[in-house]
């Protein structure tokens, strides 16, 4: 061999080896826990930042010779569980908790991502104060619990007070069914022009927020019980295809844009539309009712660029009211996030000392009132700082008693999408609900492998 | 008695013949010459096999896979049941013809046809008009493609340019995004691409003799006669080689449609690319995604045969 061929000889298998290097280990330091969680992308949002490194200071004084090992990650909801399920596929990068949204932690489950934790529940005093409808947002279809609710959210109806006057409805109103809804769209639409009467998110382009905000709400109030699941039959593990109270849901979206109560169409078909309902609609009073989550006011909150401290004067609140007015007469959708721990996490024990540490009624409530969430323990629900910690706090506390968490099972995005497309359908007036109901049952067979069942 | 002279030496030597095996010396020398110049290559050869080779025979096996991103325990090889999936799928087979429409409109007509005809009518401007009208066409292919799907957007939306032009000729307006979103898209494709062909066609009319158009000038031929006998026969091989990558190009246009109307509203503008990423990362379905992606990969190919076959020189 000529002396140059060793050198390259040398640069290739360099090559090779710098290259196979890429995944080198990690491996995991028995007295370290890692904690991966989502950073916002707004870099002057530090909520979560804040509140772990103070709970990161407690257990490391409290577990002395611990290390705690902040890992965030920095993307929008939705990459962020793309990059989280990347990292959970293999021991070399799975860290030991991880912060899981509830739409999707059943499809973690399934794909084997994450570790069941009944064993530590079983021996945690405080998981008797979660309350239960809670406790099973983050259960599997086998039963066994996989990650600790951190808070929730509960939706319902915001109305502007000015425009209520305007048009000669009460500054306390609250329907009792859908009719009473539409007729006070009508009545707004008749007298205060210039305003959108109402907003219901429709359509793909809105996402989750058309299926959960918008559908949900309308579909879970046409139940003839409490426990009854319009949209997934948990006797039989199926789906349920167009019911009466699907094509009826689909009905009330018709109404909204076919009598021009809602948004003008391609408004509401804009991807935009809830940042707009948030940021434009609410605080310049142009719009008369929103039927939206628990979360808004904090985008109004001090120091968040649409400050709006006098919303709580302005805007009322009032429960989405059931089909006819029947029991229980309220109805609400819940999603939120949970603490999990992967299966292939090196101390998974450590991890779950950390969410007990997360999980003292003070560090609960601090949290809760940090991130404007909705309390899912009794004990904290009942304090009366957190009740006054900000206004509609109270309201929408209350509204858990009567909530409904989403099936979030694996075939779920696939199912929510293809309400978005029923819903869209009919806004649109493409298609009429019988046309659009029907296109969701072929969608739903296709979604969840034939697993559905006739209602 | 004489005897016969010796015939040469007793010994005969057989003449190596051509299938004789090379001495072995010079033959092993040989194979540690071909791998010494091979040697330079390898680490491009491996990076080649690791990032590119390996990743796309990765992606064909995937095709046939239902591998989901989450929400399955294990993926397993299915055969051919995402593509069968893929032609019984009516968004699928929109999909399909929106890119034919997309591709048909801005490319083969839109880009094509414009391109040309600025080239041909800056052959003959001056040379303050040839820079300008160069400079704008060019600069709308410069931009990054989610800067010019914004532009557009803006240009489009309900209050945007093109309706307050319309309400001030006192015309029409409507939300186009909404109305017509593929014509929208398509029409952007045009404004962002046309530059390309005009490049292509301007060089190629620069090669044309003058003596040839002079002479048929001379024969009396007019302009358009002039134009179909001459200057696009000769300019035959340009055209071919121009459709092709500006069909390839715009069957993969993803960024400016995204930006735009994100593939709505409905399906309406919903072409290939946007129905792969559908599939693929906001359904988590990986394996079907990929599927689509091949398919996505014959459509390009099928254009390209038939350029091929409609502008081969009979020489």
């Amino acid at each position: 061999m000529r002396p140059t061929a060793v050198p390259l000889l040398l640069a290739t298998l360099l090559t090779a080896t710098a290259l196979s290097a890429c995944g080198s280990e990690s491996g995991s330091d028995p007295d370290t826990v890692k904690i991966s969680f989502k950073q916002s992308t707004d870099n002057s949002i530090k909520v979560m930042d804040t509140y772990l490194a103070d709970i990161k200071e407690q257990f490391e004084k409290a577990n002395p010779g611990k290390r705690v090992e902040l890992v965030p990650i920095k993307a929008p909801d939705s990459e962020y569980y793309t990059k989280l399920q990347q990292v959970l596929r293999s021991p070399k990068t799975a860290p030991d908790l991880v912060y899981e949204d509830t739409f999707l932690i059943n499809s973690d489950i399934t794909s084997g991502y994450l570790k069941p934790l009944d064993p530590y529940l079983a021996k945690w005093d405080d998981w008797s104060q979660f309350i239960d409808t809670a406790k099973e947002a983050a259960q599997a279809q086998d039963g066994k619990t996989y990650g600790v609710p951190d808070g929730t959210d509960t939706r319902g109806l915001w109305f502007d007070k000015a425009i209520f006057k305007k048009a000669g409805l009460p500054a306390d109103w609250q329907p009792t069914n859908w009719a009473d809804i539409l007729d006070a769209a009508r009545a707004i639409k008749a007298k205060v022009p210039g305003v959108i009467p109402m907003n219901i998110y429709t359509g793909k382009p809105a996402g989750e927020a058309a299926t959960m905000q918008g559908f949900e709400m309308l579909l879970y109030g046409t139940a003839s019980g409490a426990n009854e699941s319009p949209l997934y039959d948990p006797a039989s593990k199926k789906w349920i295809t167009g019911s009466q109270g699907f094509k009826d849901s689909l009905e009330f979206v018709e109404t909204v844009f076919k009598e021009k109560l809602g948004p003008d169409v391609s408004d509401a078909l804009d991807p935009n539309i809830a940042t707009r309902v948030r940021g434009e609609f609410l605080p310049k009073g142009k719009l008369g009712i929103n039927l939206d989550g628990s979360w808004l006011p904090q985008d109004w909150l001090e120091g968040s660029g649409h400050e709006w401290p006098e919303w709580s004067e302005k805007l009322g609140l009032a429960y989405m009211p059931t089909q006819t007015g029947q029991a229980p007469s309220k109805v609400s959708m819940s999603g939120g996030w949970t603490w999990a721990i992967p299966s292939k996490a090196g101390n998974p024990d450590l991890a779950f000392e950390f969410i007990k540490t997360m999980q003292t009624k003070a560090n609960a409530q601090k949290w809760y009132i940090a991130n404007s969430g909705i309390s899912v323990r009794t004990d904290v629900a009942e304090d009366p700082a957190y009740v006054k910690a900000q206004p509609g706090i109270k309201f929408f506390t209350d509204l858990v008693a009567s909530t409904h968490y989403r099936p979030a099972y694996p075939a779920y995005p696939k199912v929510s999408t293809a309400i978005q497309e029923a819903m869209e359908g009919v806004t649109t007036g493409d298609s009429s609900v019988a046309e659009a109901a029907k296109g969701y049952d072929e969608e739903l067979k296709t979604a969840t492998d034939n697993q559905v069942i006739k209602k | 008695m004489t005897s016969a002279p010796p015939a040469g030496p007793g010994v005969v030597k057989t003449a190596p013949g051509p299938t004789a095996p090379p001495s072995t010396p010079g033959g092993r020398r040989d194979v540690r010459r071909v791998l010494t110049r091979a040697l330079p290559l390898s680490p491009a050869v491996v990076l080649l096999l690791l990032f590119l080779a390996g990743p796309i025979a990765y992606c064909v096996y995937i095709a046939f896979t239902d591998l989901q991103l989450t929400g399955q325990a294990e993926s397993s090889f299915i055969g051919f049941d995402n593509f069968r999936a893929a032609f019984k799928d009516d968004a699928f087979l929109n999909a399909v013809w929106l890119t034919l429409v997309f591709t048909v409109l801005s490319s083969l007509i839109g880009q094509n046809t414009l391109g040309l005809s600025l080239a041909v009518l800056m052959q003959r401007a001056s040379k303050p008009v040839r820079t300008v009208t160069g400079g704008i066409v060019i600069a709308a292919w410069v931009l990054p493609e989610v800067v010019a799907g914004f532009l557009l957007y803006a240009f489009f939306r309900r209050e945007g340019t093109l309706n307050a032009v319309l309400d001030w000729l006192h015309l029409p307006s409507q939300n186009w995004l909404f109305t017509l979103p593929i014509l929208a898209v398509s029409f952007a494709n045009v404004w962002r691409g046309t530059a390309f062909s005009m490049l292509v066609y301007s060089a190629a009319l620069n090669e044309i003799p003058k003596e040839i158009t002079e002479a048929a000038e001379v024969d009396g031929a007019g302009g358009w006669r002039r134009m179909w006998h001459i200057t696009l026969p000769m300019i035959r091989r340009s055209i071919g080689t121009n459709l092709m990558l500006n069909t390839l190009q715009t069957l993969s246009v993803f960024g400016l449609i995204w930006v735009m109307t994100r593939g709505g509203p409905g399906n309406r503008s919903q072409t290939l690319p946007l129905f792969m990423y559908e599939q693929a990362f906001q359904k988590s379905m990986i394996g079907y995604g990929t599927a689509v992606a091949l398919l996505l990969l014959v459509v390009g190919s099928l254009f390209s045969l038939v350029y091929m076959r409609l502008l081969r020189t009979e020489v």
